[in-house]
């Protein structure tokens, strides 16, 4: 890069201090919620703000804490609701209590997490197959995936809510993840990446004998990992981001996300700012620190050169 | 709630094919029992002893923020006392919001999760989820002891327009405003209210808020109009400055279009430091009064002053609460009445546990007393009248008790006439002529009142 | 293809075995695809034709096309079709420009103020939506909003603007908080693409002496052309997805001004209990949707 070696013109001092003022303007809410966590509430409530928090509390999180408790995770068997003595499926595990704001955290993670699983499998296998296979019903069922995978899902929203509520998924975090994986942006884009693939590899691999499964994990798989990554992180923040889903699916203490519960929060407790904050940033600093460890895999390798039509 | 057959069909398809990852998936977090959502297990330990012969059943109460009703170590308390007795009863507890908890609700119905009991009042359920066949009959409850202690027209708000008792009432209190005493002695001001009856005169009203004006409070009062929360503070400051009413006497009919509340409309948005607001609720208002912002807060009653008094213990100014101005000086205020109700989810049992609780809380000698101190409101039996004859704040705001007007939340169409008031006066805050706004108001809410009989 | 006989047949047993294990590839995919979005959507349309509401004795009665005769009769409803897309309208190619100007100002900057950027532009989308409307709620305030505060304190404002009480400017407000949560990810992906721009061909276009201006357009632009496609089709899709900022800032208002048809169709459905009121609208928004994005696909092929 030292050949592009930095030659100092207007334009590019100019930008740069833009970007600079940019900055400071994008991180600020971040900056104000987590000192606005550890304010006192009459620095909260002031009606000048305060830049720089005068002293440093711990009050917002204690009250966040000591709110309602909630099990660290509960495991129950799928169905057994139907022979259960009490109507409710069979609890398996249960974890120790802790404040409900911890188990809100637990939830969304396994929710991102399991979503990014469930929809990068699903969608690359779907994608190789759209790209690779030449079977009956390919056109429509490709038209049909280009047409729905914009579709915000408050259109199908009553649909949706009385089939979970038909499968018993209602209130559980499966509802949430079931309609994220069901999304099919993302076998769209693993076709993309899947047109890609040379058609001899496939052949060669063929005429080696190998089968399809082996074709699959062997030859695919590393010539659309890029391919995944970039589904698993835009499916993992879209999901984490969430809200609608959540707010129409889940209803009880144990199964909020954290979205939901600060949400909730804020709605219950508009006076108290400060709590909000503090559960905004129990919110927040998980992740960025998942995104500070994981930069690198955000940000390179995900060239969407093999993207074709 | 209501499954239509096609859905039914396809889901017990869909359910067969889901079996497959279901099972790949192997665990389930959270939970979907079949017919009740369990949660915060409040009376952990206390399930079904061995010697009890009643077979151990749990319900859900989902309960509005109705004073401390609203904090779970209050309510963990109120479940531990009512487990003492009956230990075979668990109750799980969900907080809703006025924000979203209707929204939460009637997603829950829909998705067949309905809670067993709800905390709130007549409005939602009596005038919508009783209205629409979703509750029980609570007459049981309603005994004649019951009916001879609890204040007539509380019982006439609890009975639905066909007679039916959806909800059992624990207790009441009437909506205020409250006005910051130190900037109105600042601003010469308390000359314009009575502070030994709390009342005031629709022309004092905008001749304190002039007065604050000239000393300098750009911002007198908001007339709050983001959404729902606390309209009922806009409504009783509407109706009472000019006397005009909600609705007819027989609650059958919107009636904001009168020559009284136009006028009233009309001198809101022409009084200076009044402004329409269409960017907070009533809760934030609350938040914009205690930190003297705003002059005045028409979203009050005594829980917002015990609540303040307890997050802000260093306030700096007095509150004094008042009745909304009126132009003869007799306020009528918008009652509040809270109390349960159940949904109807079909199981007898929870049906018959959720009357056990509804009965210790309301009923019990020992318990009721606690049971209403928790909401921090006044009960609905006469014979717990004198209740809080030692506690200074209940006495000062006793005093609105008696102003206490017609509770004609239970009209038809509630549901949409609250949406259509808030999107009225947001109307009339850009701009929009009054009497085609109120216009607007009559013909949504009283087709929907209309539709509702 | 040829038509010897032994051949037609050999392909009619390849189309076979591809089929089967087309679909057994496609099988969790679709399981998905179809029972949670395909089955919704039908019902959607069946139930756009009743009149149906909540309650237990309440039948749904079959109306016809009476919800769409309503519904483009609706004022609210136009307006929340209009704000929708003004919204997608206005973000998506703001994002993209936006995105592209900060990347290419960054892109060749040495790695720590290259990471510093990029985090910084990600931070509003990984802090989550919920979370960032919480302060920006707080900086709109009307009283004493950080906006207001600075305005009025240097003077730009006279007096305090109501920002979200406003509809003249409650719109905006919107649309500026998404697209803050919006330009991290197409950052990111735009300075990865700008990084694997071949550098021979940019420095034999130099040495040929073309510009800056046009370097980029000959040389970058058509590299980097499949970024912004993509871009292009996550920034709709996120935009059509806006319905936090809407629900937790203005419920629709001031006065319908920032009603969607998303928040729409929950307003009706859980507010006013008009379900089919509300499927019919989903109906009419999920054509618009697929239209623009069998569009959007068909300007992708032809790029190609």
């Amino acid at each position: 890069m030292n050949r592009d070696k930095i030659r100092l013109t207007p334009y590019k001092v100019v930008s740069i201090i833009v970007l600079i003022v940019l900055a400071f303007l994008f991180a600020f809410p971040l900056y104000w919620i987590i000192t606005g966590a550890f304010k006192t509430s009459a620095a909260i409530n002031s009606t000048t703000p305060e830049w720089f928090p005068s002293e440093w509390v711990l009050d917002n999180f204690r009250t966040l804490f000591s709110r309602q408790k909630a099990p660290l995770w509960e495991i129950r068997l799928p169905f057994s609701g139907g022979f259960a003595a009490d109507g409710q499926r069979i609890l398996l595990s249960s974890g120790p209590r802790v404040p409900a704001a911890i188990r809100w955290l637990m939830n969304t993670v396994f929710m991102a997490v399991v979503s990014m699983i469930l929809t990068c499998i699903t969608s690359a296998m779907a994608g190789y197959a759209l790209a690779k296979k030449r079977f009956v019903g390919r056109t429509i069922l490709f038209s049909l995936i280009v047409c729905a995978m914009a579709l915000p899902k408050q259109v199908i929203l009553i649909p949706l809510l009385r089939e979970m509520s038909a499968l018993n998924l209602y209130n559980t975090i499966w509802a949430v993840i079931f309609p994220i994986v069901g999304w099919p942006f993302g076998v769209f884009l693993m076709k993309q990446f899947s047109e890609g693939i040379p058609g001899e590899m496939l052949e060669a691999a063929r005429i080696d004998g190998a089968g399809e499964i082996k074709t699959f994990l062997q030859i695919v798989v590393p010539m659309v990992k890029p391919g995944i990554g970039a589904l698993a992180i835009f499916t993992f923040i879209n999901s984490w981001n969430d809200y609608f889903m959540q707010l129409i699916m889940l209803s009880s203490t144990n199964t909020l996300t954290i979205s939901l519960g600060i949400a909730k929060l804020q709605a219950e407790n508009s006076t108290d700012f400060g709590l909000i904050m503090a559960g905004a940033t129990l919110a927040a600093v998980p992740i960025i620190i998942v995104f500070m460890i994981f930069q690198k895999y955000f940000t390179q390798g995900i060239t969407m050169g093999a993207v074709k039509g | 709630m209501k499954k239509k057959t096609i859905s039914k069909i396809l889901s017990v398809v869909l359910a067969m094919s889901m079996v497959v990852p279901m099972a790949a998936c192997g665990t389930k977090t959270g939970d979907a029992p079949a017919n009740n959502t369990s949660s915060e297990k409040v009376a952990e330990g206390t399930e079904a002893p061995a010697e009890s012969t009643a077979t151990p059943t749990s319900i859900t109460l989902w309960t509005y923020p109705i004073g401390s009703w609203g904090d779970s170590a209050t309510v963990d308390g109120l479940i531990a006392s009512f487990n003492e007795v009956h230990p075979e009863i668990t109750v799980t507890v969900e907080y809703l919001d006025y924000t979203n908890g209707d929204d939460q609700i009637n997603t829950a119905i829909e998705g067949g999760e309905a809670p067993d009991m709800v905390m709130e009042g007549p409005e939602r359920l009596v005038a919508n989820w009783g209205a629409k066949g979703l509750m029980v009959d609570l007459s049981d409850l309603w005994t004649a002891e019951a009916k001879s202690d609890i204040y007539e027209s509380v019982e006439a708000a609890c009975k639905g327009a066909d007679g039916v008792y959806y909800e059992y009432p624990l207790c009441m209190t009437a909506h205020t405003m409250a006005v910051n005493r130190d900037l109105f002695e600042a601003a010469d001001a308390l000359q314009y209210l009575d502070e030994e009856t709390h009342t005031w005169t629709t022309e004092n009203f905008v001749k304190a808020c002039e007065a604050l004006v000239a000393y300098g409070q750009k911002n007198a009062g908001a007339v709050f109009c983001a959404g729902q929360g606390g309209d009922q503070g806009t409504r009783a400051l509407v109706n009472n400055l000019y006397g005009g009413t909600f609705t007819n006497a027989e609650h059958t009919e919107y009636t904001v279009n009168s020559q009284e509340n136009i006028k009233a409309l009309e001198l809101l948005a022409s009084t200076p430091g009044i402004n329409f607001d269409s960017s907070i609720v009533g809760g934030d208002e609350i938040t914009l009064f205690c930190n003297e912002t705003l002059g005045m807060a028409f979203c009050w009653n005594v829980a917002q002053e015990r609540t303040h008094k307890i997050t802000t213990p260093d306030t700096n100014f007095e509150i004094l609460p008042m009745a909304f101005p009126s132009d003869d000086g007799e306020a009528e205020l918008c009652g509040g009445i809270w109390g349960f109700g159940i949904f109807d989810n079909g199981d007898e049992a929870k049906i018959a546990a959720s009357k056990t609780f509804i009965d210790f809380i309301c009923n019990d000698a020992n318990q009721v007393e606690d049971s209403v101190k928790a909401s921090t409101y006044w009960s609905v039996r006469k014979s717990l009248a004198d209740m809080y004859a030692d506690d200074e704040l209940m006495s000062k705001y006793s005093v609105f008790v008696p102003m206490m007007g017609d509770y004609y939340q239970v009209v038809g169409g509630w549901a949409e006439a609250r949406t259509a008031w808030w999107n009225m006066l947001q109307q009339i805050g850009s701009g929009t002529d009054v009497t085609t706004a109120v216009e607007t108001f009559s013909e949504t809410a009283n087709a929907a009142a209309a539709a509702a009989q | 293809m040829s038509n010897k006989k032994n051949t037609v047949s050999m392909s009619r047993a390849l189309v076979r075995r591809e089929t089967i294990s087309g679909y057994l590839f496609l099988l969790p995919s679709l399981l998905f695809f179809v029972g949670f979005v395909i089955i919704p959507m039908i019902l959607c349309i069946y139930t756009g034709f009743f009149d149906s509401t909540m309650g237990k004795d309440k039948q749904d009665v079959f109306i016809g096309l009476s919800n769409y005769a309503e519904m483009f009769r609706d004022p609210v409803f136009r307006r929340a079709l209009l704000n929708t897309f003004i919204i997608v309208i206005v973000s998506v190619p703001t994002v993209c420009a936006f995105s592209l100007w900060v990347a290419s100002a960054i892109y060749k900057m040495k790695s720590p103020a290259l990471s510093f950027f990029r985090c910084v532009f990600y931070l509003p989308v990984v802090t989550g939506s919920v979370a960032v409307t919480v302060v920006w709620k707080w900086m709109y305030n009307n009283y004493y909003g950080v906006f207001n505060y600075i305005g009025t304190k240097t003077g730009i404002l006279e007096n305090n603007i109501n920002w979200l009480g406003d509809q003249r400017f409650a719109l905006w407000c919107i649309i500026l908080i998404l697209f803050t949560t919006s330009v991290g990810q197409p950052i990111v992906l735009y300075v990865s693409a700008l990084g694997n721009v071949d550098p021979s061909l940019v420095e034999a276009a130099e040495v040929d002496g073309g510009t800056h201006l046009q370097v980029f357009w000959k040389i970058k632009w058509p590299q980097i052309m499949p970024t912004t496609l993509y871009i292009l089709v996550i920034t709709t899709i996120n935009s059509f997805q806006c319905f936090a900022l809407i629900q937790l800032l203005t419920s629709g208002g001031p006065n319908h001004s920032t009603d969607t048809v998303m928040y729409y169709i929950y307003y009706m459905a859980f507010k006013l209990y008009r379900y089919g009121y509300a499927n019919a609208m989903g109906v009419v928004l999920a054509i618009f949707i697929a239209v623009l994005s069998a569009l959007q696909f068909k300007v992708m092929k032809s790029n190609d």
